[in-house]
């Protein structure tokens, strides 16, 4: 157990190197000209093609590819991304900018996640073959189906276009008056939900949360359709267990036997899938954020992937690959944890 | 074999599958019949007119583009806009008849050569064990630190539009979970006698991993890549959708949706005025990746023993 954990926390460092060497194994695809855009601030230098030259030797962007990896490793330590061209600010504060907006979604959809996709999927276990399982799993399966994408735009059609109730974006143009300027309103978290309560402003809640509602649910349905597949596999197979039988033939009520019984043991796999889905979201904040306009992280690479801004798109997926990692370990590790069979082992 | 396609043939929702794929089918290999080409490049989507605004299903070709067919001395084989047009004057309906081929070179030609890849990088890892299984093991776990769609996007934005490229991030980042998927198979397969006996015999490890651990293992990396089309299929137009994937204009569904997206909204007062630049790319794409799924779903409850019996 404790020689599990530390073998994990041992493969850390060399999984992000080698993240990190993935990384600019794609960057050096590309020629030192089109890298040069993402090392300087102003991309009229590069059309003076000696200014270029000079500007590509003194960044390192004709060295061979292990010196190269060097130098880019060395600026990367020292917390340096370079330019982005595409939000006009050093990448690193392109990011932290954003961040905030993209972790108050992702928070926020973890809630349906868990809910509803346990809930749906212990129904649909305990209806096992009955008109109201079918109905829930097709529906899952339908859900699956169902690219981001088009969902998302379907939400946008009906409670945007039709009724007018959740605008894209990510705050109505008079709270954005009042929680950008400042004026009045503190940002502590830079979650506007939060802020807006700690400030005591209730209308800036609700019309943050407003904003929230579309790409929670788009960036959510996924995620819960597949958590609720495998709450109803896990809890379908303890429904079958000789101890449930028992409970049932000792006269214990359904009630207890399914929330009591087997709910308990039917959630250790589900568990760790939670997490997983949960990590598994991520992927899915470039599509959301964009079909709703969201000004979050995921927004912001997929337009620079259409400027061709290549020094943001790969500072992007370094970034939201070591989140990734670091969550898939935090989740290995807690289900090490909490399961008592691995734990004793 | 026969279970297998008797059970997929008597399960409702694999039936549903199988009816919808044989649709597609059909729809791909009548393609240049329901929707006659009118340029050298099948898959460039013929233009109905210049206006930026979509068109109505029955638009008929504005007489500007019909003049540079003829000056072109290309003979209009028809005229009307059965779905309408998309953003940019393209025709609906043959951006989705001809789309359907694309769908299926994306879904087949990139899951096929990715699980040859896993197939492969598995077995190797899984027969030799030891440290080559270590070392191939973690690069596995770095190729899968990235969320799918994000490192699909980030190798086509630095390789450049273009379908071809599009297979290549889906390929270069979806080999993984055969490999491992495949390793696990051996690692179990491994320890039966029969593998034993061959080694025992002096057989050749290529031949042994050949001849008898994968034929025993293949099943469920075929189930893998049926439930896979679907979601190759997904990823390759959301690039597309985003805007690096497929060039523009090309029959792909992915870029016709992206096509309606400025448009989802309609006018003030009629907000549904152009339901059909996003309904029709939209449901072929769902319905295609459906059918695989169902299938897939089918297959995968035929493959769990635990579920054996089940159905």
């Amino acid at each position: 157990m404790l020689s599990y954990i530390i073998r994990r926390l041992l493969l850390l460092p060399i999984i992000l190197i080698g993240v990190t060497f993935l990384i600019f194994s794609a960057f050096s695809l590309l020629s030192p000209m089109e890298r040069l855009a993402n090392y300087i601030t102003n991309p009229g230098a590069l059309k003076n093609p000696q200014m270029a030259e000079r500007l590509i030797t003194k960044y390192h962007l004709d060295d061979p590819f292990p010196l190269g990896y060097v130098h880019w490793i060395e600026k990367l330590i020292k917390g340096d991304l370079g330019w982005s061209q595409s939000a006009n600010q050093p990448v690193w504060e392109a990011i932290s900018q954003r961040f905030p907006a993209t972790l108050e979604l992702v928070l926020y959809s973890i809630i349906p996640v868990i809910l509803v996709g346990i809930w749906l999927g212990v129904i649909s276990a305990v209806h096992h073959n009955d008109m109201l399982d079918q109905t829930i799993r097709v529906t899952a399966i339908i859900g699956w189906s169902l690219p981001t994408f088009i969902f998302g735009l379907f939400v946008l059609f009906i409670f945007y276009g039709i009724l007018g109730w959740l605008p894209p974006g990510r705050l109505s143009v008079w709270a954005q008056d009042i929680v950008y300027t400042g004026v009045n309103f503190k940002s502590y978290t830079h979650l506007v939900t939060i802020d807006a309560l700690l400030n005591g402003n209730i209308p800036i809640f609700l019309d943050a949360l407003r904003h929230l509602i579309a790409p929670i649910i788009t960036l959510s349905y996924i995620s819960w359709a597949g958590l609720l597949r495998i709450t109803r596999s896990s809890m379908l197979e303890t429904l079958r267990k000789d101890y449930v039988r028992t409970a049932r033939a000792k006269g214990v009520d359904e009630h207890t036997v399914i929330h009591l019984h087997a709910q308990k043991n039917a959630m250790i796999p589900v568990m760790t899938m939670a997490g997983m889905m949960i990590i598994g979201m991520l992927g899915g904040v470039v599509i959301t954020e964009t079909v709703f306009t969201y000004p979050g992280l995921g927004f912001w690479a997929a337009s620079s992937a259409q400027q061709l801004d290549y020094g943001s798109v790969i500072s992007f997926a370094l970034l939201f690959a070591v989140a990734m990692v670091v969550g898939n370990l935090i989740v290995d590790i807690s289900y090490a944890l909490i399961d008592p069979r691995v734990r004793l082992e | 074999m026969n279970r297998i396609l008797r059970k997929l043939f008597s399960n409702a929702s694999s039936l549903v599958g199988i009816a919808l794929l044989f649709i597609f089918i059909i729809i791909a290999i009548l393609a240049p019949l329901i929707a006659p080409p009118l340029s050298e490049d099948p898959y460039q989507i013929p233009r109905m007119s210049w206006d930026i605004a979509p068109q109505s299903p029955g638009f008929l070709m504005s007489d500007n583009i019909r003049d540079i067919y003829t000056v072109m001395g290309i003979e209009i084989k028809w005229n009307k806009a059965i779905c309408g047009t998309a953003e940019g004057g393209y025709d609906i309906f043959y951006g989705l008849i001809w789309g359907t081929r694309t769908a299926f070179r994306i879904g087949l030609i990139t899951v096929a050569i990715a699980a040859l890849i896993g197939v492969f990088i598995g077995s190797i890892s899984a027969y030799f064990g030891g440290w080559i299984d270590e070392i191939i093991m973690r690069i596995t776990d770095i190729f899968l630190s990235f969320p799918f769609l994000v490192a699909a996007m980030v190798l086509t934005t630095i390789l450049g539009r273009g379908l071809d490229k599009v297979m290549i991030a889906l390929i270069v980042f979806g080999w993984m979970g055969y490999a491992r998927l495949i390793r696990g198979s051996i690692l179990s397969a491994k320890e039966e006698t029969y593998v034993m006996a061959a080694k025992a015999l002096g057989v050749k490890d290529i031949k042994i991993i050949w001849k008898h651990l994968l034929p025993n293992t293949i099943f469920p990396v075929m189930v893998q890549g049926t439930m896979n089309i679907g979601s190759m299929v997904i990823t390759a137009a959301a690039l597309s959708f985003l805007g690096v994937g497929a060039p523009v204009g090309y029959a792909d569904w992915g870029q016709m949706v992206s096509f309606a997206r400025n448009w989802i909204i309609g006018s003030p007062g009629y907000a549904g005025q152009y339901w059909y630049a996003v309904f029709y790319p939209g449901i072929f794409i769902v319905l295609f990746v459906l059918a695989w799924n169902l299938i897939g779903d089918t297959l995968r409850d035929i493959l769990d023993p635990r579920l054996r019996g089940e159905l």
